[in-house]
């Protein structure tokens, strides 16, 4: 399997997951979304150290993986808070900062 | 080999199919699935790339926690409450095309990525793993030494993320109640009120003058 | 001693400027006595001087400017012409300052009255003795800066403020004129100098049309200073000042500086024969003009103020016929009964405490019979009649005319040079005389014969006081005799002689044909027809100003409106004035700030349609981030 086989499925995970930011509206789904931009960005991560031998790749993976969770866990909360304000957790209604 | 390439080939189509899914998915129970899915067989590739530590963690943090956070969250709130997504909004039309080119783009650059280049080569070729011990021992190796700030750091971060999302979420009302002003002004001599000073009462506001 | 005198002659009514202008608070009353002693001594040097005039005398006083080519000193030309002028000026001035200790008796301010006369002689003083065009130039200044500080006396009137400050911008358009010519003068002499520039006149290397145009611009600040038209305006709003004032520098002495000017610069106009035509036109032109309206005036120093701007026009005449002694001549006599008619109406107005409306004038004579006397003299001397000092130089005005017309086979100077049209001004002088005879008569039959119109203002009349019933005597015996002592014979009398060796000053040569006694006869027969018109106009049949009226309807108020002039600088340069500032404050306005409040709101709306980006959406933001990557890497992919 050649590294470029690797980069292109993470580059597709990629750009679902950056589409789906763009389009869905589910606030949770959103999120969602963000973590599979993460899958992909993992995905060429590991496939890059294991092909150049260097665990360096996997130690960032590993970084990535927490960084992910730490801002699942916040958004989650943000999002529970907001549901207490809007029945309905519609991105497009939360526009208070705009300008 | 045979057996990689086949596993590879389904892995990854599975995992883009079933990501295609998250985005499609109308039902977030439903698209919470499909991102378990992409997980597992995200975690099959790291197998195949030969890191199997990885791919335990993958599925640990992600599938095991975060995954099940979503699945919490979406249990909490009122389904019924849940936005009927109009699927012909206006940013679609642009989103979806520019999506495409993104993913052109992105493929592109990947498939012609040229040659590893041997002068990049690491230290961690097959034979040096197996010395360590196993990919585990090797991560272990390098987390713990090059990375052992960021490590820490991090771990720090976690815990910080749980502070605050325990702050962010809680209900406002269920603040601890705040004693009543009179009681603390018990023990002043002076008639003064709100001075500011060491033994002013934690919860009176500094007085700034206010024209 | 010979040395010194020139420099007396200013000093002291230089002297007499400081003292008032310092002490004047606590000398009061005193200080028109020694602005008249100033004056007096002035006036004695100036005698002492003129016996010594032989020899041109230019002691130079100190060099002032000295870069390289430009050098200017302030000194002294102290020749013939300078004495005539110098003893004119002293010599009338000092008896107006006597005479105006009476008149300005009763005024409160009157030693600041007493600063400015005397500052006033000290600068005609030193512009008549200065020796190059700049030093004339300052002082041509500041004698116009005295005028407007004089007219404007009475500040306490708007009406006076009004007229000093006319006087001083018309002046100005003249000495816009002067300064160019004197910028030119430079340009093509080198030098100020009369001297100097006299000495090049005709020369190889100068251009005839540089110093046609010199002549022409130095002559337009010669118009302004003597309120030849159009520079006129300023002269009878200028009656605004105390009488004094009037008779002083609005007749005698500041307004001939433009005839004194032209007749220094006599070799230059010599020079340029154009110019010289173009002089007479204005002067003839002018003296017909003024003429015209002083006979419809109401006011006896309005008709005073028209008279002399029309004398002057006749000055002018003489000077663009290439007379120039004679021009000087009639400045002289004219001086005298001037300043003798100022005075003697200012003695009227003393007497009707301020009135000086000839309506409400009539049978003053019993009742100021040395004012009438003196006045009488004064108007004979004004139309002309033989043997008053009038008829010698105006008679020999005309008869100069006459003689260029004839193109009397002279010297060179004076050959034909479309002299033809001299025809014409010799005829306009004819008409002018006989309207100077009409006007003057009807000034005095109106103030002292006939029936009081105002019987309260009659009863109260009283004659002057010595102190200003002696100037009024000692002036009328010059308006008597002047004439007579420096003309005669014609031609050939005193003044002519003292003056036949200052450069340029003509006069024409000998008596062709006919004879001048014709002329003068002619001239006589012209002045009083003119003195019988009035007569009969108004002691006899008082109906024919009336029926005059009926029959021209429209040249009555003509007259009145003074030609409609008033009108027409209205017009022209008020509103051109007033649009120019209004175009400018409309481009400043519009414009400039339309330009800046444009820059504002641009950037307004701009900034408007940009916020338009901050939706506040979440999902707008990332779609944004995403174009961005899309397009940055889509560039590299181009573009690497």
């Amino acid at each position: 399997m050649s590294l470029n086989a690797f980069l292109v499925v993470g580059a597709l995970l990629f750009s679902l997951g950056a589409a789906g930011v763009l389009i869905r509206r589910n606030l949770i789904v959103l999120l969602m979304c963000i973590e599979l931009m993460l899958n992909g960005a993992n995905l060429t991560l590991a496939a890059f150290g294991a092909y150049l031998d260097d665990m360096r790749g996997a130690a960032l993976v590993v970084f990535a993986l927490t960084v992910a969770a730490a801002e699942v866990a916040v958004g989650l909360a943000i999002l529970v808070a907001l549901s207490r304000v809007y029945p309905v957790v519609n991105v497009d209604e939360l526009d208070q900062l705009r300008g | 080999m045979v057996e990689q390439q086949v596993a590879f080939w389904y892995l990854s189509v599975v995992a883009v199919g079933l990501g295609g899914g998250v985005l499609i998915l109308r039902n977030p129970v439903h698209a919470a699935l499909a991102l378990v899915g992409v997980i597992f067989h995200v975690a099959g590739l790291f197998v195949v790339l030969g890191n199997g530590f990885l791919a335990a963690v993958q599925v640990i943090v992600y599938a095991g926690g975060i995954v099940v956070l979503f699945l919490f969250t979406l249990m909490m709130l009122d389904l019924r409450a849940l936005p009927t997504e109009r699927t012909l909004h206006r940013q679609l039309w642009l989103a979806l095309p520019l999506g495409v080119v993104l993913a052109i783009e992105a493929v592109f650059i990947s498939a012609g990525a040229p040659a590893v280049n041997s002068d990049l080569r690491g230290a961690f070729n097959a034979a040096a793993v197996a010395d360590f011990g196993g990919s585990t021992q090797a991560l272990a190796r390098v987390l713990f030494n090059e990375y052992l700030l960021p490590f820490e750091v991090a771990s720090v971060l976690l815990l910080a993320a749980a502070i605050g999302a325990i702050v962010l979420a809680r209900r406002l009302d269920e603040a601890p109640p705040r004693p009543a002003r009179g009681a603390r002004r018990a023990g002043s001599s002076t008639g003064l009120g709100d001075s500011t000073g060491p033994d002013a009462p934690a919860d009176a506001p500094a007085k700034a003058p206010v024209s | 001693m010979r040395d010194v005198l020139p420099w007396l002659i200013p000093a002291f009514p230089l002297a007499a400027f400081a003292l008032n202008g310092t002490f004047g608070r606590r000398l009061r009353r005193f200080a028109g006595a020694i602005s008249t002693l100033g004056i007096v001594l002035s006036f004695a040097c100036a005698v002492v001087l003129a016996l010594d005039a032989g020899d041109a005398r230019a002691p130079t006083l100190y060099q002032w400017v000295a870069s390289n080519d430009f050098i200017v000193t302030i000194g002294f030309r102290v020749d013939p012409l300078a004495a005539v002028m110098l003893l004119t000026v002293t010599g009338i001035s000092a008896v107006i300052s006597l005479f105006a200790q009476g008149y300005m008796g009763h005024d409160a301010a009157q030693p600041r009255f007493f600063t400015w006369i005397p500052l006033f002689v000290f600068s005609m003083v030193m512009l008549v003795a200065s020796d190059n065009l700049l030093e004339l130039f300052i002082f041509w200044e500041m004698v116009g800066v005295c005028s407007y500080l004089l007219i404007g006396y009475w500040h306490e009137r708007r009406s006076a403020n009004f007229a000093a400050t006319k006087a001083f911008i018309v002046n100005r358009v003249g000495d816009f004129g002067f300064a160019s010519g004197v910028i030119l003068a430079f340009l093509e002499f080198g030098s100020l100098r009369y001297s100097d520039i006299f000495a090049q006149l005709g020369g190889p290397q100068t251009d005839a049309r540089m110093v046609t145009a010199i002549a022409l611009l130095l002559f337009v600040g010669a118009m302004g200073k003597s309120a030849q038209f159009p520079l006129h305006v300023w002269l009878p709003d200028a009656m605004e000042g105390p009488t004094p004032v009037s008779a002083l520098i609005h007749a005698a002495t500041m307004v001939t500086a433009g005839v004194y000017l032209v007749a220094r610069m006599g070799p230059l106009y010599s020079a340029a024969p154009e110019a010289l035509i173009v002089v007479a036109a204005v002067g003839v032109f002018t003296a017909f003009l003024a003429a015209t309206i002083a006979l419809v005036q109401t006011d006896v120093k309005r008709v005073l103020a028209y008279s002399t701007v029309s004398q002057l026009g006749l000055m002018f005449l003489a000077l663009g016929a290439g007379a120039y002694t004679v021009a000087i001549f009639h400045l002289v006599t004219h001086a005298f009964f001037k300043a003798l008619l100022f005075l003697g109406s200012g003695s009227v107005i003393h007497a009707l405490d301020g009135e000086q409306d000839m309506r409400r004038m009539g049978g003053l004579r019993p009742k100021l019979p040395v004012t009438y006397a003196t006045f009488l003299i004064g108007s004979l001397a004004l139309a002309a009649i033989f043997p008053f000092a009038g008829f010698w130089s105006k008679d020999e005005i005309l008869a100069g005319a006459y003689l260029k017309a004839v193109a009397d086979p002279g010297p060179a100077l004076l050959a034909d040079h479309g002299a033809r049209i001299f025809w014409l001004y010799y005829a306009a002088g004819l008409v002018v005389s006989v309207l100077t005879a009409f006007y003057t008569f009807r000034m005095v039959l109106l103030t002292f014969h006939g029936q009081p119109r105002d019987v309260a203002l009659h009863t109260h009349a009283h004659e002057a006081p010595v102190v200003m019933a002696a100037p009024l005597g000692a002036l009328a015996v010059g308006a008597l005799g002047a004439g007579a002592i420096l003309g005669v014979p014609p031609e050939n009398g005193l003044l002519h002689r003292f003056l036949e060796e200052v450069p340029g000053v003509l006069h024409l040569a000998g008596a062709g044909d006919p004879p001048t006694a014709v002329l003068a006869a002619i001239s006589m027969a012209v002045a009083l027809t003119g003195i019988a018109l009035a007569y009969v106009a108004y002691q006899r049949r008082m109906d024919l100003a009336g029926r005059a009226r009926r029959l021209l309807p429209g040249a009555q108020t003509f007259l009145e409106k003074k030609w409609y002039m008033d009108h027409l600088g209205d017009g022209l340069l008020v509103l051109l004035a007033k649009g120019a500032a209004y175009a400018a404050w409309g481009f400043d306005a519009k414009v400039v700030d339309g330009l800046v409040n444009l820059a504002g709101t641009l950037t307004r709306q701009l900034s408007g349609q940009l916020r338009r980006a901050q939706t506040g959406r979440l999902q707008n933001y990332a779609l944004l981030v995403v174009v961005g990557l899309v397009l940055t890497v889509g560039g590299l992919m181009v573009f690497r």
